[in-house]
């Protein structure tokens, strides 16, 4: 059943990948470099609705709170990312995109794949050798979300009603998405 | 371009995907499959890379600390590559090509060596292209994994749930991404 879902999810995202447009490298590039802004307001768009959704549906009892995981928060995540970001802008692909690309045909994508596990291979061989080094000093507590909501990780703000939160930052997230310029 | 979604539909589309994880299974994630898939291929040749063990969470274990990570749990998806993380990212590659022979956007040849913005900035050669983009593929998913996500896990999974780290990895990524971009290709 586990993998039946896998195939139905894991087909819907990855059709959704390719129809907004996020398998074209050229897409990325001109969203990084502030020329066309199409795919950051179809970004937020897909945040803020999908939190939204997600915590009313949460309150409603439609969705189980226990499906939330949420990921340690430590210096690493800021540092990763931007080494992440780097690359992410030179090659227009990021892990997920540049795996469907493959479906577009695309040649630059496979020698990124190529890369991309070259570069996972090298951190799962240094990891042992920096797991106790300060790139991994948590941050807030490291498991830790903004809204109140699941009982399994701590909120930072738990005196205002999470789902209220929530809301509000995906409607905000909403707004930019309509109120951001297609092109500058 | 053509059979391109708006940000509107798009973003829809979008959100649905990962509302739908969500709520059917677990948040998406993709970087992860990078380290299973090396992994797995690692285990062909070598058969001590991840073994059962009962005294593990998982029920595997592994000589190598970040397999061994978090009860093992890297380790018994290496062990059995038909895992619900694993088949999910397999199953992205069908659906972005359903996508495409449906009537979504198709790059042109050219497009399928470089984008359009690198041939204008470095020209045809595709060496070139599939050099750099080879060496930024071990930036991104090296950076993923000390992150601890990317893109999809991290931002957009992460910002959905509210999760501290999805704000700290996206600002993180933009403010290398946007700097970098401008430097490499210009704004004109």
């Amino acid at each position: 059943m586990n993998i039946v879902l896998a195939i139905i999810l894991g087909i819907i995202f990855g059709f959704a990948l390719q129809r907004v447009g996020a398998t074209n490298p050229q897409n990325i590039i001109n969203m990084l470099r502030l020329k066309d802004l199409h795919l950051m307001k179809a970004i937020f768009f897909a945040i803020g609705i999908s939190s939204a959704l997600l915590f009313l549906l949460m309150t409603a009892g439609v969705i189980n709170a226990g499906h939330l995981s949420v990921k340690s928060s430590y210096i690493g995540v800021i540092v990763g990312g931007a080494l992440l970001g780097l690359g992410f802008a030179v090659a227009g692909y990021c892990p997920g995109t540049g795996l469907t690309a493959l479906a577009d045909g695309r040649k630059d994508a496979l020698f990124f794949i190529g890369g991309g596990l070259l570069g996972a291979l090298i951190y799962t061989m240094v990891y042992g050798s920096i797991k106790g080094s300060w790139l991994f000093n948590t941050i807030s507590g490291g498991k830790v979300m903004l809204a109140t909501g699941s009982d399994k990780f701590q909120a930072l703000l738990p005196v205002i009603p999470g789902t209220l939160l929530a809301v509000t930052i995906g409607i905000v997230f909403m707004l930019i998405a309509w109120k951001l310029p297609d092109e500058i | 371009m053509n059979g391109q979604l708006n940000w509107f539909k798009g973003g829809l589309l979008l959100g649905a995907a990962f509302l739908l994880a969500v709520a059917f299974v677990k948040p998406i994630g993709v970087s992860t499959q990078f380290v299973i898939a090396d992994g797995i291929v690692w285990n062909l040749f070598s058969g001590s890379v991840v073994q059962k063990d009962s005294e593990s969470k998982s029920g595997y274990s592994s000589p190598n600390a970040y397999l061994n990570k978090s009860g093992g749990k890297y380790a018994k998806n290496v062990a059995n590559p038909i895992n619900y993380s694993f088949v999910f990212v397999i199953a992205m590659v069908i659906g972005a090509l359903l996508s495409s022979r449906l009537g979504g956007p198709k790059p042109t040849i050219a497009d399928r060596s470089a984008p359009e913005v690198w041939r204008q900035r470095f020209g045809k050669n595709p060496t070139l292209r599939y050099v750099t983009v080879f060496f930024a593929g071990v930036l991104v998913l090296f950076g993923a994994r000390l992150a601890g996500g990317c893109t999809s896990g991290h931002m957009m999974s992460g910002m959905m749930q509210t999760s501290l780290s999805g704000y700290l990895f996206a600002a993180g990524a933009f403010a290398a991404a946007v700097p970098a971009a401008v430097l490499v290709y210009k704004r004109k």
